[in-house]
């Protein structure tokens, strides 16, 4: 629990359904924190909104395994030049891992959140565990949901991805949370506004400034930190303004160049993907493939590629030619009415090779 | 977040092994406070009778209160908590006379971050909590002006070598003064023989069955201090601020109590705690004992378990009605990694696993039975992990 609204009344729904429900708040970063996630202020929020709920509250430092699985990882990202997801990994590690884990220790039947999706039972699909998209599309967060495989799902509870965002803070109002207009978090929680991500990644690890060429290699500038260089970023490597817009569509730490192009040089027929994971059977043929937390789902051929090193890599192949997705970013694949997560990886990630066939003149 | 799962029956009867965090207040102390809260609500430093009123009996309280800590009413300052005399202690010494500050690793963060805050020098611990002493004699120099060892650990209840670390000081340090927490002796030691050497010891009434928010400060004569609160000069300009009448009549209370029952109550909970302990070594495999008894007051046990994180033997002993507790609980209520036990070399798996019961004057004999009924079933269920996948 976070005490914002959505965990506060899925905690709620589970209470008046007869649950036993017990709100946990995982302590997951020491240090600074601004946004609406595990910080101390979120704990308080929380034990306020359990207390308010009558059910008891508990509070898991998982401040060590955040730091190996989360923060580690997402410096590493950076360094590499990668753009680096860590409230997926987070879900992926803790949310879903060390803390249904720790449930299951203690006897608890289900994990349950107060993510928009919904966890569609076995027994109405004919035999697997399916993860679906939110009641409320606007507000929907399978996105980030998509590493759930068939045990995962078996003991987590989405109760709000049944309702829409409107039905969910009306009932917060009802039940006369103190909460409820605490705003959605959205920021990852470890970044600072004060101090940015700059801030954070350049006071652990070293970051150097680039320079940003064209795709004929022609110098156009220099940029602080290639590190931080994300491909398909627009603004912020030191162009000039005015005439055709201009987007990073390679990032070269090694080299320490990134190199710029137009939104046409920016598009790709195909896109790899690595450390896939599956929510059932690894799909293949017709998909739909959405590559950020609220962006459209476009359609795709999917092939599963054999590897060696018993990573799921895959290549999306695009009906229409989609712009690049920075590595480090998950691409997640739904079935073609769009009603089911599929599963999904991460662009350009370890197995993948190149993460990017570029597109044929 | 939540878990889920089915209801469970009645709440099972409380078994208090956290006195180390807090004790029940005696009755002695309850009754000597509750008139302060009603009719004899009066400021005791104004000048009409009903301020003469709560004046005799805050007159009265420092006297007993310096006759249980041996030194005289006028050296003892009341203070709103054993933080705040502690702070008083070392920030208060720091300031009025500068020089450094010197403390041992695993004292209480009241002192360590005082210290800290003033760039002292922090000392290595022995592998029980206590002060190095080889260590020690090497922090200090004649530049050192305050050095703060406690008087029991407040984790794994070590008893320091207090009269040692006296010596050394005057040797080292003769401009040093010697300051204590003693926050965990006072309920457990003969504290005035303990700390005779000492120029300031602090104690904290909530921990031997007075009320929280109320705790003292003893100044021996002519060591002087800046104050931290600046305001209308109560405790003869060492501690501006209103008395708590009630807090203060009822931490004399506690502690009349306690020193009239102190043999008693040390040699019937030590037998209650090595019970705890003979029985916990005998019915589980991979627990062991943090600190030797010999070196530890009578009341803590203090253990690490092979194989289990306390955040989850906690949760069950929680639902059985035990009250126990791991390191010391941060702002936010989650369990962080303890400094104590890191200072004591500990390494961080045995420490994810370890586990402080205390006792205190109202521990019983059911209090152990349900330990020993609880903790090895729970620490078994811990240990006997779902298979993964």
């Amino acid at each position: 629990m976070s005490g914002g609204v959505d965990s506060s009344v899925a905690a709620a729904l589970l209470r008046d359904a007869g649950h036993e429900v017990v709100g946990v708040t995982m302590k997951l970063w020491g240090g600074e924190s601004d946004t609406g996630c595990c910080s101390v202020a979120d704990v308080d929020d929380a034990r306020r909104a359990a207390q308010q709920l009558g059910i008891d509250h508990l509070v898991f430092n998982f401040g060590d395994d955040f730091t190996a699985h989360v923060v580690g990882p997402y410096l590493d990202a950076h360094m590499a030049g990668r753009t680096p997801n860590p409230c997926i990994e987070c879900n992926r590690h803790l949310k879903f891992a060390r803390l249904a884990e720790r449930a299951d220790l203690l006897g608890f039947d289900a994990v349950a959140t107060g993510h928009h999706a919904k966890v569609v039972r076995a027994a109405l699909t004919g035999g697997s565990w399916r993860l679906g998209r939110g009641a409320d599309r606007a507000k929907d967060q399978s996105y980030v949901l998509h590493m759930l495989g068939q045990e995962q799902l078996a003991k987590t509870l989405l109760p709000v991805g049944e309702l829409t965002k409107d039905e969910v803070r009306r009932r917060a109002g009802v039940l006369g949370l103190r909460t409820a207009a605490k705003p959605d978090s959205q920021d990852v929680c470890f970044i600072t506004s004060r101090g940015g991500r700059r801030g954070f990644v350049g006071t652990r690890v070293p970051l150097h400034a680039g320079t940003v060429v064209d795709t004929s290699g022609h110098r156009l500038g220099v940029v602080p930190a290639v590190e931080l260089v994300t491909v398909g970023q627009r603004k912020g490597v030191g162009l000039p303004g005015g005439g055709p817009a201009r987007y990073v569509v390679d990032v070269d730490v090694a080299e320490a160049v990134v190199t710029v192009g137009s939104a046409e040089e920016l598009l790709v027929d195909a896109q790899r993907a690595g450390a896939c994971t599956w929510v059932d059977e690894p799909p293949g043929g017709e998909v739909l493939v959405q590559t950020s937390a609220h962006g459209v789902p476009r359609s795709a051929t999917v092939e599963q590629v054999p590897d060696a090193d018993g990573i799921g890599t895959i290549v999306v192949r695009w009906h229409q030619p989609q712009r690049r997705v920075a590595p480090g970013q998950s691409i997640v694949l739904y079935d073609t009415t769009d009603t089911f997560v599929l599963g999904g990886g991460v662009a350009g990630s370890a197995g993948a090779g190149a993460e990017a066939a570029p597109t044929q003149p | 977040m939540a878990g889920v799962s089915t209801p469970s029956p009645v709440p099972p009867p409380i078994a208090y092994l956290d006195h180390a965090a807090t004790t029940p207040m005696r009755p002695e102390a309850v009754d000597a406070m509750l008139p302060f809260l009603t009719e004899r609500f009066a400021n005791p430093s104004g000048s009409h009778g009903a301020s003469r009123d709560a004046r005799l009996a805050l007159d009265e309280a420092r006297d007993d209160v310096a006759e249980a800590l041996d030194c005289a009413p006028g050296d003892v300052v009341f203070t709103g908590c054993g933080t705040e005399a502690d702070n008083l202690a070392v920030l208060g010494s720091a300031r009025r006379h500068g020089g450094l500050a010197v403390c041992p690793a695993a004292e209480h963060d009241a002192v360590l971050h005082s210290v800290e805050h003033l760039q002292g020098r922090v000392v290595v611990v022995d592998a029980a909590g206590a002060v190095d002493l080889d260590r020690l004699a090497g922090a200090l120099d004649p530049s050192v002006r305050v050095v703060s060892v406690m008087t029991v650990n407040n984790e794994v209840g070590t008893v320091s070598p207090l009269a040692d670390v006296v010596a050394l000081v005057r040797d080292r340090s003769p401009q040093a003064v010697v300051h204590t927490d003693a926050v965990q002796g006072f309920q457990w030691l003969d504290l005035p023989a303990v700390v005779a050497g000492c120029d300031l010891v602090a104690v904290s009434a909530h921990k031997f069955g007075g009320p929280k928010g109320v705790g003292a400060l003893v100044v021996r004569g002519g060591v002087a201090l800046e104050p931290l609160l600046m305001g209308g000069g109560q405790e003869r300009d060492r501690r501006s601020g209103t008395h708590n009448v009630a807090g203060i009549v009822a931490m004399a209370a506690a502690m009349k109590a306690t020193v009239a029952s102190r043999e008693a109550t040390v040699a019937r909970v030590m037998a209650l705690r090595d019970r705890l302990l003979d029985g916990l070594l005998s019915e589980m495999d991979g627990l062991s004992e943090t600190v030797p008894r010999a070196r530890k007051v009578a009341g803590s046990a203090h253990v690490c378990i092979e194989g289990v994180e306390n955040e989850a033997m906690l949760f069950l002993l929680d639902r059985e009605g035990i009250c126990a507790s791991a390191a010391s609980a941060c702002s936010s209520g989650a369990m962080d990694p303890s400094h104590v036990l890191a200072a004591m070399g500990l390494p961080r798996e045995a420490a994810a696993g370890s586990l402080r019961l205390s006792l205190g004057w109202s521990s019983t004999d059911a209090d152990i039975d349900r330990v020993l009924e609880v903790l090895p079933e729970a620490v078994a269920r811990l240990r006997r992990r779902a298979p993964v996948g």
